[in-house]
């Protein structure tokens, strides 16, 4: 296929236009399924964006720090946190590091077991936050001496929990990527099936054009450029009131950054304009195929 | 131009047509006439590759209809003007568009005045904006005749063209087949009219073939 084809399709052909009758419920069929699956499509987009966004998030936040958890006899909890802030404070590639206050402990834990948490009756494990260098540190090597200084400290690089979030936050966006491959496709289902339709409507129309020596390309033509425009245009309508709908999502920001919206953000507000050119062109391609196979069919 | 070589055809049941051979030398003016059913219409399809013969050979501007891909056939169809028996418009668009319909699929621009030409030609001047169904039956078969020279052909193929017409009107549009012919223009004209035909021997040197009995006979003079 020419780039010349596309270039055609915008040009236009009033003459050529003219030869396939105006028929009315392809026509609205093919906007309408273009204006749906486009405002889907936005939908999706918004949501593999914002997974996308969430996974650096996690990522970022939680790459730079880790946490020393200490299990001990309340007896021995005092020595073995100091010894673990000892050894902390030797060990190249730590920038800095920080027992944790009840208070802070409390609050931490608050919005998991309530406020009436009996902070002191249970055997609540005594944290250390530990902030990374830019140079990083030797994790096994840290884990081997906390073994050998302080045998309740477990080093916690939250590698361990942040992995299957960045996981469920990449499938969320595979999710979202696969919902747009799939509301392409079945666009370009039913843009086949009304494409067929019309071509079967307008056979006569398409045998006195082969009759007076029109080629495929000719006829074809006529057919893809109506349903590409149809298409082109029904998306634009869904592509806008799918932004709308967007737009009006309530905010999820207020926890603390750790969740995100699933609006777009910024420049992310671009993506959906790339939809209709899209839609546009599965329409494009899915009406050329079905024209051709159908030609053949007919004469 | 047109040359058949044993050709037989089938539309799937026994043979309509059998054993035929035939040749149109450029600038014939060549009568088909049988009786209804006897395959005039299927012989001049054959001969526009609309249909392809079941057996034999046939040749349309020296190539072998087997071998002509849908786009060859298109490009053979430009050197033929066809009249089909049922018109074959685009009843949505008005008379001219129709009319220049030809032209426009080879991405040509058909003069106005040409058009204008034609359309007088074949006295239709008023009905240019008429949509085809507002037509009478003999208005579309002069306008069929006018589609079908607009790109000045080499052949002009006619399927009845006198079918829906009263005599005057007949022995007009017999009369522009003639000019037609007298331009250098190969004519093959279907009808099982036999008044047209001895009407038109008194213009034109035209010979007469016959379908009888699934074969086609050059008729004599005795018609
Ligand atoms: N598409 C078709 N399928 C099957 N039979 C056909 C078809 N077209 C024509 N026929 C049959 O072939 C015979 C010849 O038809 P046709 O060529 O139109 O005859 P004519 O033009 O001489 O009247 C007729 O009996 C007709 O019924
Ligand atoms: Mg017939």
């Amino acid at each position: 296929m020419k780039f010349s084809a596309i270039t055609d399709i915008l040009r236009g052909d009033k003459q050529a236009d003219r030869v396939v009758p105006p028929s009315g419920h392809t026509a609205w069929l093919t906007s309408f399924t273009a204006a749906a699956m486009t405002f889907l499509a936005v939908f999706a987009l918004a949501l593999s964006l914002a997974t996308g966004r969430l996974a650096d998030r996690w990522g970022d936040a939680l790459a730079h720090s880790a946490t020393v958890r200490i299990s001990a006899p309340t007896g021995q909890l005092d020595a073995q946190t100091r010894a673990v802030l000892d050894v902390l404070a030797t060990t190249p590639g730590i920038a800095r590091a920080r027992a944790m206050e009840d208070a802070e402990q409390r609050a931490l834990l608050e919005p998991w077991f309530g406020p009436d948490l009996p902070l002191d009756a249970l055997p609540i494990p005594r944290l250390i936050e530990v902030t990374e260098s830019r140079e990083g540190y030797d994790s096994e090597g840290l884990r081997q001496r906390l073994a050998a200084e302080a045998p309740g400290a477990v080093l916690d690089d939250h590698t361990r929990w942040r992995r299957p979030l960045a996981v469920a936050a990449g499938r969320l966006r595979l999710l979202g990527v696969t919902s747009i491959l799939l509301i392409g496709g079945a666009m370009a289902a039913m843009i086949t099936l009304a494409a067929n339709a019309s071509l079967a409507a307008n056979s006569q129309v398409i045998r006195v054009l082969r009759l007076v020596g029109a080629r495929d390309a000719y006829i074809v033509r006529a057919f893809v450029r109506r349903f590409t425009l149809r298409a082109l245009a029904g998306s634009v309508v869904g592509a806008v009131l799918g932004m709308i709908g967007v737009a009006f999502l309530p905010a999820a920001d207020m926890a603390g950054g750790f969740l995100t919206g699933l609006g777009f953000q910024g420049s992310g507000w671009l993506w959906p304009f790339l939809l209709p050119p899209l839609a546009a062109m599965v329409a494009f391609f899915a009406t050329r195929f079905a024209a051709f196979r159908k030609l053949k069919e007919l004469t | 131009m047109i040359a058949f070589e044993n050709v037989a055809y089938s539309y799937g049941g026994g043979e309509l047509l059998s054993e035929v051979s035939l040749r149109l030398a450029p600038g014939s003016f060549h009568f088909l006439t049988g009786p209804s059913g006897a395959g005039k219409s299927t012989l001049l399809k054959l001969c526009y590759a609309e249909l392809l013969p079941t057996a034999g050979h046939i040749t349309l501007f020296d190539r072998d209809v087997h071998g002509l891909d849908r786009d060859e056939v298109a490009m053979l169809r430009r050197r033929m003007g066809v009249v089909h028996q049922d018109c074959q418009f685009l009843d949505h668009l008005p008379l001219t568009t129709n009319l220049t319909l030809p032209a426009a699929v080879s991405g040509r621009q058909a003069e106005a005045a040409d058009l204008k030409d034609l359309l007088g030609w074949v006295g239709l001047s008023r009905l240019g904006d008429a949509l085809p169904p507002q037509l009478s039956g003999g208005e579309r078969q002069r306008a069929a005749l006018a589609r079908a020279v607009i790109m000045s052909p080499d052949v002009v193929l006619a399927d009845e063209p006198t079918g829906n017409l009263d005599w005057d009107m007949s022995l007009r549009l017999l009369t522009l087949l003639v000019e037609l012919n007298k331009m250098g223009k190969t004519i093959l004209v279907a009808t099982h009219d036999l008044n047209l035909i001895r009407a038109a021997k008194q213009q034109v040197p035209a010979r007469v073939l016959r379908i009888s009995k699934r074969r086609l006979q050059l008729a004599g003079a005795d018609l």
